[in-house]
């Protein structure tokens, strides 16, 4: 590949992930996110993968499932009632300890919704993506640099942890063409997967690929036995941006293409004379509450921007615990703020203050 | 250096105007600068343009309607287009576009990305009946073209599903935004051959103008003063 690109964020998140070794797809075609599925179909058979059409959702998570449990890397995409669907098939594989991507290009809900970008999903992603006590690990792309680099860290950090990992992206960023640069990914450590059932040749035991547990105490052990594994993720690998923070009055909180449309909007607050600031959580999952706590010690308020009714908004209120005051400024349906708005809420905040 | 506007880009312009390529190459933005172009030039003239993307809702003609109808150009969307119902369905007028009498009308097609040119097969006929240019847009930055076999594979899929073949491409190599002088010269040897490999003629290299208003000595500097150069304005929808 040229060392310069143009690509849509889809296209990226596609390429991204062949560059790493994920060659196995398992989808089901859905806009804001069909050019995963479309790029990956024209590129994987050149390079000795598998890119494959379920009849549905439910039966792309669990082919990806299967191709987790026999230790290749894999991956499926949807767009947010694709992922409702997969839900059964995500706790299956949160509960039988095996990694793998999961992208959701959101847009609007709930219901069929509609189809340009939402970040609605947010609840679904970090708290409710499937049955029983169970963690994602959600990265949040703000650029298609991201879409691509994240994509490559989601897949490190899955095999590391062996827990799948979600992309969370939006359908702007799905569509949005932006140069990418696909040289630069720092490349981490991962385990071998002796656990993986690729056949035994009786020399050793065989593996065993499951989720379910008859015994309550046996299913519990399991249970915190992962979230000891939770714990370190929680521990290692928090990621966020601050832009502009240091003095800021005012702190706005956003991920994703919002981050992108805040600062501007922090740009714009500034040349009129306003002390705003952003941290942009890049992970969702574990969520970055030590630097946004940190933020609410030196700042006068905090805003969460998004782009659904206000469910991040929840996070940014625990962290901040009640030290300073936390309010909220969404689009929600597939409507995307402007700079604008966002700079006019900026500026009548900090006129109340 | 010749630094043309539609008229001159290759000498005549057709009355009708098929503008086709891989998604993301710049197709939209090469169809509503070629409409403006020629509205600018002859003012007397009736200018179409119509939005055949039935491919990606995102970023498409219909978001350039403002600019369109300020410059008197006619845009013809999908009428359910940016809508949940977004299915192609055109509208009457664009039927007038088809009439092979009226001399004085120019039309523009801009076809959706990769086979979505199939929505274009059931003009075909009314099409050839009227003589059209049919410009191929490449880029050398886009992944999936940027082998030149590729991109002639790419035109024959377009060119099966369309009906229609191709007359002349056009260079739109470009890295969005960021595109420097650099980006645009480094493309210029690729897309002659890519041209040939393609079996089109080579009918200009486009660029942002307000990029890029040095771009014309920098390839006379670099022994390209024969290249022909279409300036175009960046109509990709901001989000932020």
């Amino acid at each position: 590949m040229a060392k310069k690109v143009l690509m849509k964020g889809n296209e990226a998140i596609a390429e991204a992930a062949i560059s790493v070794g994920c060659i196995h797809f398992f989808g089901y075609p859905i806009t804001p996110q069909t050019e995963v599925a479309e790029y990956l179909a024209k590129r994987l058979p050149k390079v000795g993968g598998l890119c494959l059409q379920a009849e549905s959702e439910v039966a792309a998570i669990n082919m990806t499932l299967g191709a987790a449990a026999a230790g290749t890397r894999v991956m499926t995409s949807s767009s947010s009632p694709g992922i409702s669907l997969k839900s059964e098939g995500i706790s299956y594989i949160a509960g039988s300890d095996l990694p793998c991507l999961i992208v959701n290009v959101q847009r609007g809900g709930p219901g069929l919704g509609g189809i340009q970008p939402s970040q609605a999903d947010y609840y679904q992603a970090t708290r409710g993506v499937g049955h029983g006590d169970l963690r994602l690990i959600v990265l949040a792309p703000s650029s298609v640099q991201e879409m691509a680099s994240l994509t490559a860290q989601a897949l490190d950090l899955a095999d590391i942890y062996r827990m799948p990992a979600m992309l969370l992206a939006d359908g702007a960023l799905g569509q949005m063409m932006e140069p990418v640069d696909f040289s630069a990914f720092p490349k981490r450590d991962v385990p071998e997967k002796t656990w993986a059932t690729v056949g035994h040749n009786n020399a050793r035991p065989h593996n065993i690929v499951n989720s379910l547990y008859i015994d309550p105490q046996v299913l519990e052990d399991s249970v915190k036995a992962r979230y000891q594994r939770y714990a370190e993720v929680e521990k290692n690998e928090v990621q966020y941006e601050e832009f502009m923070t240091d003095d800021a009055d005012i702190v706005l909180v956003a991920f994703g293409i919002t981050a992108r449309i805040c600062k501007s909007a922090v740009t714009a607050a500034r040349a009129a004379g306003i002390k705003a600031g952003l941290l942009r959580p890049i992970t969702l999952w574990p969520f970055p509450k030590d630097a946004i706590s940190a933020a609410a010690d030196h700042a006068k308020a905090l805003m969460s921007v998004e782009m659904s009714m206000g469910q991040m908004v929840d996070d940014v209120r625990l962290a901040v615990n009640g030290k300073k005051p936390v309010y909220f400024y969404g689009r929600t349906g597939g409507m995307i703020p402007s700079v604008e708005e966002v700079t006019k809420e900026i500026c009548s905040l900090a006129n109340a203050l | 250096m010749k630094v043309v506007t539609v008229l001159l880009y290759k000498g005549t312009t057709d009355n009708l105007n098929v503008i086709c390529g891989h998604y993301g190459s710049g197709k939209t933005n090469i169809a509503v600068n070629l409409a403006l172009s020629q509205k600018a030039n002859c003012p007397g003239s009736v200018v179409n343009i119509a939005d055949l993307d039935i491919v990606n809702p995102y970023f498409r003609t219909a978001d350039a309607a403002d600019i369109l109808k300020r410059a008197g150009v006619n845009a013809m969307i999908p009428l359910f287009a940016n809508s949940n119902v977004d299915i192609p369905v055109m509208p009457d007028a664009m039927q007038t576009m088809f009439d092979p009498d009226k001399k004085d009308q120019f039309s523009f097609i801009d076809v959706g990305g990769d086979d979505g040119a199939v929505a274009l097969g059931m003009y075909a006929e009314r099409i050839k009946n009227c003589g059209y240019g049919m410009i191929y847009v490449v880029s050398m930055y886009r992944p999936l073209t940027a082998d030149p076999k590729e991109a002639a594979e790419l035109l024959r899929e377009i060119e099966e599903v369309s009906h229609l073949k191709c007359t002349g491409m056009i260079n739109n190599s470009s890295v969005g935004a960021e595109t420097t002088a650099e980006d645009v010269l480094a493309a210029v040897e690729w897309a002659h051959t890519c041209a040939e490999c393609c079996s089109l003629p080579l009918l200009c290299h486009s660029y942002y103008q307000s990029l890029l208003p040095e771009l014309p000595e920098i390839f006379s500097a670099a022994g390209y003063g024969d290249e022909i150069l279409l300036p175009m304005i960046n109509v990709t929808k901001q989000i932020f």
